[in-house]
């Protein structure tokens, strides 16, 4: 502790006396306070030398520094990669176990897929959520659904884990071919009338419209009871879903222009992402768990068309 | 203290005022070191009794239960175990109420008997106490300990104070690892320590504790009361004229004066004060109790044991220092202790903290649901019409095992089912575990866009241990 005492009153004044009796004594600042203020001015060169510290780069080299003790030269990349290491040091133990895991595998493993749900949302924002929507909700354009909804458990091509996968890895594209001259006009609102009562359950209240698709075309793709045939991608009409545009309007668009069929048509295109070459394996892996448990997912024994009808009571 | 100050005009303007003033500020500054002297006494014998509370510090961490430390600050893992109990930071609330608990405690108790804490619990007093008691050991009396300090140094001076400081190491390094081992395995920290294994933050605690116990009770000592200490200035705020003190007697002691061969007792002129200066002499914050009720009395009742010796040697009656209030003194008419209104509300406060930690104690439980409703989408339709809702469970397993729960629900839609809700999840022990489950109902049985709905987690094996959630059911625009 410094010596606070005063008591003899003999240390000098700077001079100068305020509101006629306040001076100023010129007491030498505590030797602590001085070592303390020396010693952190020389750190302070010592702090400038080790890091890069001059904010100016000519030609591309720049002031490096002398480096920290034991580290070595400190650059913001290098600090960044560092902490990248640390992030990668958890997750390694998991992607080492999902990249020779076949997706179901993964699906079956509660800890893992668990980890899927939480790390695959970037996955699904940066490479699917453009056309399928933020979570999957879809997206909708003027002319109806623009990319399906992946959260329910309508399946084009099939919900399982394996037929999701195989959707990612090697893409989608079916046909409907158009209708508008193969029909005439009232066949065509004949036939749309008997869809959307199919879909409503009442099939049986437009026999117009049924005779008019058990005797063109329709069958051959939506087959004899209308369910679809996952094989190809043709919609179940029986369902409550609807692919494009559930409205009489819009299913007379569809009939009339068909999919993915000439101009005016619906486009229904799901990328190949094997092909585009951005997504490693473990993250097409990834991303087929992360959109089955959205959970419209199907599991492998139930039959796709078949899903569980509403209890009785559950309470 | 110093008493408003008759200045005459000719002294007005001078800078000297200053140190004028200074010298009759008797302030402890800590420029001499105080030796107090031990006297034996009734207070002397209660403090040691009340500070050796502390010996549960050094000893309670070694205590095990079923193979693991029984009481101890679990930070990496973010638990608090106390024997079967495992506290976890969503009780965090209870310690709130703990610390309340102790606060009213502090200021009921100071309130009625002032600053009991700093005279007979404090660690700043306590530890004090334990090293000038050490010092007594090695350098003698206080007499003998100004002699040794004012003495050149010689071998004998040396090796006494290095026995002194030594002594005073170890029990600063004793109580760096005390305080350690309460946060951590206290066997494992015991061999970590001595193989030099101990991770970076362990030692700066440690080396922490052993500077700052060495420093503040080698050498701050009272000052620490005096200067450093928030609590010592709150409890003065407390006190009011019907708390009990130490207070010397003013109108019985003065005046005061050395006691003279041939004088009666009762009889003279003088009081009863034989000015000795015991009472200053034991005083571990060097104050002078005479002066009345100040800061740097801790209210350790020494100053009582020394004068109540001398009074009977002198042939008085003891009392001239006692526990008494300020109103006592005054003539004023004592209060009982159930007519301070100020205490009540004190431990009204203390006992609705106290009723609250008991609660939450009891109602602990062994397992806490919380339920996250998905919000996009908010709901789904299926392929079948019905309505699909997503939910994100976490539930928290506070028992020492991993289990199994299932799940239930009230209220919400009229036939809804929960998707495999029959299958069990497992809930992982002292952590919170997430799963997902997915709740339908048919549209047409949706009569409210929101739907209130009560979640139900059981362990599969003990259906008295359940949790709970309200959220709610969204479904379409009605």
């Amino acid at each position: 502790m410094s010596d606070n005492q005063n008591s003899d009153g003999g240390v000098p004044t700077t001079g100068h006396i305020w509101d006629d009796n306040l001076a100023d004594l010129t007491n030498q600042p505590p030797r602590w306070w001085m070592l303390g203020l020396t010693g952190s001015a020389v750190w302070v060169v010592v702090y400038w030398l080790m890091y890069p510290s001059v904010p100016f780069s000519t030609s591309g080299t720049f002031f490096e520094g002398i480096g920290l003790p034991g580290t070595g030269k400190w650059t913001a990349i290098k600090e960044m990669q560092e902490d990248q290491k640390v992030v990668d040091a958890v997750r390694m133990p998991f992607e080492n176990k999902i990249k020779d895991m076949t997706p179901a595998a993964i699906l079956a493993d509660k800890e893992l897929s668990e980890y899927v749900v939480r790390s695959g949302k970037v996955l699904f924002g940066d490479n699917c959520a453009a056309c399928h929507g933020q979570n999957g909700v879809g997206t909708v354009d003027k002319q109806g659904l623009f990319a399906p909804i992946l959260n329910d458990d309508d399946w084009l091509f099939g919900g399982t884990i394996d037929k999701i996968h195989e959707t990612i890895v090697g893409g989608r594209q079916a046909i409907m071919t158009p209708h508008k001259d193969s029909l005439k006009p009232e066949q065509i609102d004949a036939v749309a009338k008997y869809v959307k009562a199919l879909s409503e359950g009442k099939g049986d209240s437009e026999p117009d419209g049924k005779k008019v698709f058990m005797e063109s075309d329709c069958t051959a793709c939506h087959g004899p009871d209308a369910k679809g045939i996952q094989a190809m991608g043709s919609a179940n009409l029986t369902d409550k879903i609807w692919r494009f545009d559930g409205s009489l309007e819009g299913i007379k668009r569809t009939i009339a222009y068909g999919v993915n069929a000439g101009p005016d048509s619906r486009i229904a295109v799901m990328p190949n992402f094997k092909e585009a070459g951005k997504l490693s394996d473990s993250e097409i892996k990834k991303l087929a768990v992360y959109v089955y448990k959205f959970g419209g997912g199907i599991k492998d024994d139930v039959p796709a068309a078949a899903p569980a009808a509403a209890a009785p009571s559950a309470n | 203290m110093n008493k408003p100050r008759q200045v005459g005009a000719e002294e007005v303007g001078h800078l000297t005022d200053l140190y004028q003033e200074h010298e009759e500020w008797h302030v402890n500054l800590g420029e001499k070191t105080i030796h107090a002297k031990r006297m034996p006494g009734r207070f002397r014998t209660l403090k040691y009794i009340t500070q050796s509370i502390w010996v549960f510090f050094f000893i309670g961490a070694y205590m095990r239960w079923n193979g693991k430390q029984a009481m101890m600050f679990d930070i990496p893992n973010r638990q608090f175990r106390f024997f079967d109990l495992t506290i976890l930071p969503q009780d965090i609330w209870m310690v709130a109420l703990l610390l309340l608990l102790l606060a009213m405690t502090l200021f009921a108790v100071t309130s009625v008997a002032s600053r009991v804490f700093c005279g007979y619990f404090c660690f700043q007093t306590s530890w004090t106490d334990l090293f000038t008691w050490i010092e007594e050991k090695i350098e003698g009396n206080p007499h003998k300990r100004h002699k040794l300090d004012a003495a050149p140094w010689n071998a004998e001076k040396i090796r006494l104070k290095l026995l002194k400081h030594s002594i005073w190491l170890l029990i600063a390094v004793l109580t760096g690892v005390s305080f350690s081992i309460w946060f951590t395995d206290a066997f494992e920290y015991w061999h970590n320590l001595l193989t030099f294994n101990l991770p970076m933050i362990a030692w700066v605690v440690l080396i922490s504790f052993i500077l700052g116990t060495y420093y503040l009770a080698g050498f701050m000592r009272e000052q620490v009361c005096l200067w450093l200490c928030p609590y010592s200035r709150i409890q003065g705020v407390m006190c009011d004229s019907q708390t009990l003190l130490p207070t010397y007697d003013e109108k019985r002691g003065e005046p005061r004066g050395k006691l003279r061969k041939g004088q009666l007792a009762g009889k003279a002129t003088q009081g009863d004060c034989v000015d000795c200066f015991q009472c200053v002499q034991v005083c571990p914050t060097g104050i002078d109790i005479r002066d009345g009720q100040q800061l740097g009395c801790i209210t350790c009742g020494l100053c009582i044991d020394a004068c109540d010796s001398v009074m009977e040697k002198v042939g008085r009656p003891r009392g001239l220092i006692r526990y008494a209030s300020l109103d006592e003194m005054d003539g004023k008419p004592v209060k009982k202790l159930y007519q301070h209104p100020r205490t009540f509300v004190y431990i009204g406060i203390l006992l609705l903290a106290l009723i609250g930690i008991l609660y939450g104690l009891t109602h602990l439980g062994a397992l806490t649901l919380r339920v996250a409703p998905e919000r996009q989408p908010l709901f789904v339709r299926m392929s079948d019409g019905s309505i699909q809702n997503k939910y994100v469970f976490n539930v928290l397993n506070k028992t020492g095992k991993d289990l199994y729960v299932k799940i239930r629900a009230e209220g919400g839609v009229k036939g809804q089912i929960i998707v495999d809700a029959e299958k069990p999840q497992l809930v992982i022990h002292g952590r919170s575990t997430p799963f997902t489950v997915f709740v339908k109902a048919a549209e047409a049985n949706i009569v409210k866009e929101v739907t209130p709905i009560e979640f139900y987690v059981e362990n599969t094996e003990d259906p008295n241990m359940t949790a709970e959630y309200n959220t709610v059911f969204n479904g379409p625009k009605r």
